[in-house]
């Protein structure tokens, strides 16, 4: 089977495919940027509670604490919209070095 | 995201079907624009955000929405299924294009030489004519064969087509360009053609080269400074 266009940011299908199969998933998304943010507003993270990553929302300094978010999301099934950013505590504590500020909302599919 | 959302977003991709997904901030209730149940507020707030490609959190009426804009995929109409072709096609798929190769040649144009790849027999003007471009379309020309590439051409140069490039030396693209201006084509319309294709990097083979075509595709498309081509 040839892999759908544009495969490579098509996270969306990567995730409802992963949760078809059964698996567990949180979808995070990018919904705002201030700054020199490496990944537009729309660049997503798919994570399952099995492990499994697709995506990104930076360039790699918060993917840990967002795939945790989204843990909790996939157990308690409520959204979150997190906020990183180089005045935010957490953000020093993950790392977003580049100085750039986002949101990222993580939601379950269901 | 419960599943009817995500189901009628799906189908709405799958039918190529530009819609903007949107989700309240930070409580998260969705639904799909265009909807002439919406807002008109909001409606318009989506159209803006498709035609833009730009997805973003937007205050309507006092609530935060993040407007996702789902488009269907950019388009690449590569004529001629040669050696470039090939390596063209698969950065460009990566890189979110939608590729077809044209070429009524069937010995080159083949899903052998092109796995995953959209191919088309039809001679360039027909194919360029069931196309369509639009502006969210690039067209490449790259058989050197006036033949076939100089009516895709001529189709591209009538069309709202982002990006046109044609291959070929200074040469041959200063012949070209005289060609189509007996066909009617002004010098503004012209200079919408890159030639020679790609962005200068010294490509030398085969993916060189198509990478130096994908770069300067996106370079375009991304509104890239870019320096004027030397003239023949």
């Amino acid at each position: 089977m040839s892999q759908p266009l544009g495969e490579v940011e098509d996270v969306l299908s990567t995730a409802a495919a992963w949760r078809a199969a059964g698996e567990l998933v949180a979808v995070a998304t990018v919904t705002e940027t201030w700054g020199s943010s490496p990944r537009p507003a729309g660049s997503q993270l798919a994570v399952t509670k099995s492990g499994r990553m697709a995506g990104s929302v930076s360039g790699g300094c918060i993917e840990g604490a967002v795939a945790e978010a989204a843990m909790k999301t996939i157990e308690s099934g409520v959204p979150q919209l997190l906020d990183f950013g180089v005045t935010h505590e957490r953000a020093w504590e993950v790392g977003l070095a580049c100085g750039g500020k986002v949101k990222v909302f993580v939601e379950k599919l269901s | 995201m419960n599943q009817e959302i995500l189901a009628a977003l799906e189908q709405a991709r799958a039918a190529k079907r530009p819609v903007v997904l949107a989700t309240a901030l930070p409580g998260g209730e969705q639904r799909l624009l265009p909807d002439p149940q919406a807002p008109a507020a909001l409606n318009e707030a989506a159209e803006a955000v498709l035609q833009s490609d730009e997805s973003g959190t937007h205050k309507i009426d006092g609530q935060d929405w993040f407007l996702h804009a789902y488009n269907p995929p950019l388009r690449l109409i590569v004529v001629g299924a040669v050696h470039i072709a090939q390596a063209l096609a698969p950065f460009a798929t990566q890189c979110g294009f939608a590729v077809t190769v044209v070429d009524p040649r069937r010995s080159f144009a083949s899903d052998e030489r092109f796995p995953n790849v959209a191919i088309s027999n039809e001679w360039p003007d027909e194919a360029m004519e069931a196309f369509a471009p639009d502006s969210r379309t690039a067209v490449v020309t790259l058989t050197h064969d006036p033949k076939l590439d100089d009516p895709a051409l001529d189709r591209a140069l009538k069309s709202n087509a982002f990006y046109i490039g044609a291959l070929g030396s200074r040469r041959t693209h200063a012949a070209r360009l005289k060609r189509l201006r007996e066909l009617g084509h002004g010098e503004e319309a012209l200079a919408r053609i890159r030639g020679p294709v790609g962005l200068n990097i010294e490509a030398v083979t085969a993916p060189e080269i198509g990478l130096s075509v994908i770069a300067e595709i996106v370079a375009v498309r991304r509104n890239a400074p870019l320096p004027p081509k030397t003239p023949a």
